[in-house]
């Protein structure tokens, strides 16, 4: 099957003299090089641009709240269970009363942690999550000094109320895949 | 006694120009590999990354000095002296500019005209060898012996086609080996006889393969693609200077900069006419005469800087050469190739005279 008809054929000739000389080839691939001298940078400045990252690009990890402020997680444990890479641990606790406003259900979770070094960032936590509670967001994980710290508690895991972050553009794409 | 200040002044701004360009030719290496591969380069340390040379300088002196046990000390050492030493050496006969006068006394622009110049550059090219030689045998480690045996094997190669090519030149010249009145010859007389632009009597124009063979021997010479077997970093780690660090690493490294400088330098000079621009002899007769010797200086500068620019270009097109295909290109191709043309030129120039 013939996909391109770039295919040459290979055959063993004896060079001529030009291509033995090697200069004609030298200065083709010269004007080659110095074209590139004009051409537009592939490079971007990192930390004044950053690249556009896809809407389903899976990096560090978002526990949502409802538009309360409410946290949406009640520990079912279903991301835990589904997770390949066994990096997602939590334990579970029942609301109190007075604590309406800080959790959206009875039972919530007490501690919920994600080890960063083992997550694979395939994004079934999100998927299993029957509580829109978890999302994997275009935000990376940043480099540490330890291993431990890289094991991701509530602190840094639930998103702060004065600095939401938007999923909306992950949840339109998930409808589209399962609708 | 002015003429030993001026001489003195002379050395000292030529040293400083030469460590200046070899700084900024470590930049504009990244600057310019980096353009042609559409990346952006160097561009943190001050606007456009200009800094980048100091921040590396600075780094290099900050770097632990090694000194291997096996090795032996004082060779270790010498070698990137000598090397240092031969590269900054050869700056010394090139005619910068025309003379300059000042208080009714014309200096000439050149450190010392001695009349065996290239004879002189070629020489200290050579000694350039033990530089590597010795610095790749004190290592005591067998890349860095590798590397120094093809460094030198190549740069004793090469450097016989590139005198052979350079006798063409000096039997245009009437024989004369100064670098000064080459280049005057250069700036006077008519192209091909018949074509009358001033200061444009430029060898290249009769000698275009001797420049060929040349500029092939400077690559081979500074040890850069597609001749750089000598440090080629994927296969001997980085040749003669893989035991080296801190400031000796950096003087190595300099060093093949300032040659790469000096070769620049001393292309210009054979066979692009030196200071010699179209033109100087109508601004001679507009300018004062200090102004057009200091534009000579820039015209001679610019030509240096755009060979440096393409000894570069070279080094991000063409891939590294085969041992024994480097063997064969000196030997079997420029060597017989250089004799024809120095033949050739004197049959030419014996039939033009009678």
């Amino acid at each position: 099957m013939q996909l391109t008809n770039r295919a040459q054929q290979v055959v063993q000739k004896e060079m001529t003299l030009a291509e033995r000389l090697y200069l004609p080839a030298i200065f083709a691939g010269l004007s080659i090089t110095i074209k590139h001298l004009f051409k537009k940078k592939a490079t971007l400045k990192y930390p004044e641009v950053k690249r556009e990252f896809a809407p389903v690009y899976r990096g560090q990890h978002v526990l949502k709240r409802d538009a309360e402020g409410r946290e949406n997680c009640t520990a079912c444990g279903l991301c835990a269970v589904s997770c390949p890479a066994e990096a997602i641990t939590m334990d579970a606790a029942e609301r109190k009363a007075g604590e309406e406003h800080l959790y959206r259900e009875e039972k919530y979770a007490a501690k919920y942690e994600i080890n960063m070094l083992r997550c694979i960032y395939c994004g079934l936590c999100e998927e299993a999550c029957p509580k829109d509670a978890i999302y994997l967001t275009d935000r990376i994980v940043a480099s540490e000094f330890t291993r431990g710290k890289f094991v991701y508690g509530k602190d840094v895991l639930v998103e702060k109320m004065d600095d939401r972050i938007d999923v909306s553009q992950r949840k339109k794409h998930y409808s589209i895949v399962n609708n | 006694m002015t003429l030993i200040i001026f001489k003195t002044l002379l050395i000292l701004i030529i040293f400083l120009i030469s460590l200046g360009i070899a700084a900024y030719s470590t930049y504009g290496e990244r600057k310019i590999a980096a353009f042609l591969q559409d990346r952006i380069g160097p561009d943190r340390a001050g606007p456009f990354g200009i800094l980048q040379p100091i921040a590396d300088g600075v780094k290099m002196f900050l770097k632990e000095e090694i000194i291997p046990n096996v090795s032996n000390k004082w060779l270790f050492i010498l070698g990137p002296c000598i090397f240092m030493v031969t590269a900054l050496m050869t700056s010394a006969v090139i005619p910068w500019g025309l003379p300059l006068e000042i208080s009714g006394v014309k200096y000439n622009l050149q450190v010392a005209d001695i009349n065996i110049g290239i004879l002189y550059v070629l020489g200290v090219v050579s000694l350039g060898v033990y530089g590597i030689m010795i610095g790749g045998w004190a290592s005591n480690n067998k890349f860095a012996l590798l590397g120094a045996i093809r460094a030198s094997s190549q740069m004793i190669s090469y450097e016989l086609a590139m005198g052979m090519s350079v006798i063409a030149i000096l039997l245009m010249n009437d024989g004369s080996l100064s670098l000064n009145s080459m280049v005057e010859n250069q700036g006077t007389g008519k192209l091909y006889g018949f074509i009358n632009i001033s200061g444009m009597n430029w060898n290249v124009f009769y000698q275009p393969v001797a420049f060929l063979i040349f500029l092939i021997c400077a690559f081979a010479e500074c040890n850069r693609t597609p001749f750089d077997l000598a440090e080629s970093e994927s296969e001997l780690i980085g040749g003669f200077h893989t035991e080296y660090s801190s400031m000796k690493l950096g003087l190595y490294l300099f060093a093949e900069y300032i040659n790469m400088f000096i070769s620049a330098a001393v292309i210009s000079c054979l066979f692009f006419g030196g200071y010699n621009f179209p033109g100087i002899s109508y601004l001679q007769e507009i300018l004062p005469a200090n102004i057009v010797s200091l534009i000579s200086v820039a015209v001679l500068f610019g030509k240096i800087i755009f060979f440096i620019f393409f000894f570069m270009w070279i080094r991000w097109t063409i891939p590294r050469f085969r041992y024994d295909q480097l063997m064969r290109l000196g030997w079997q191709w420029l060597m017989p190739l250089s004799i024809i043309n120095m033949l050739i030129t004197g049959a030419v120039l014996i039939w033009i005279r009678n």
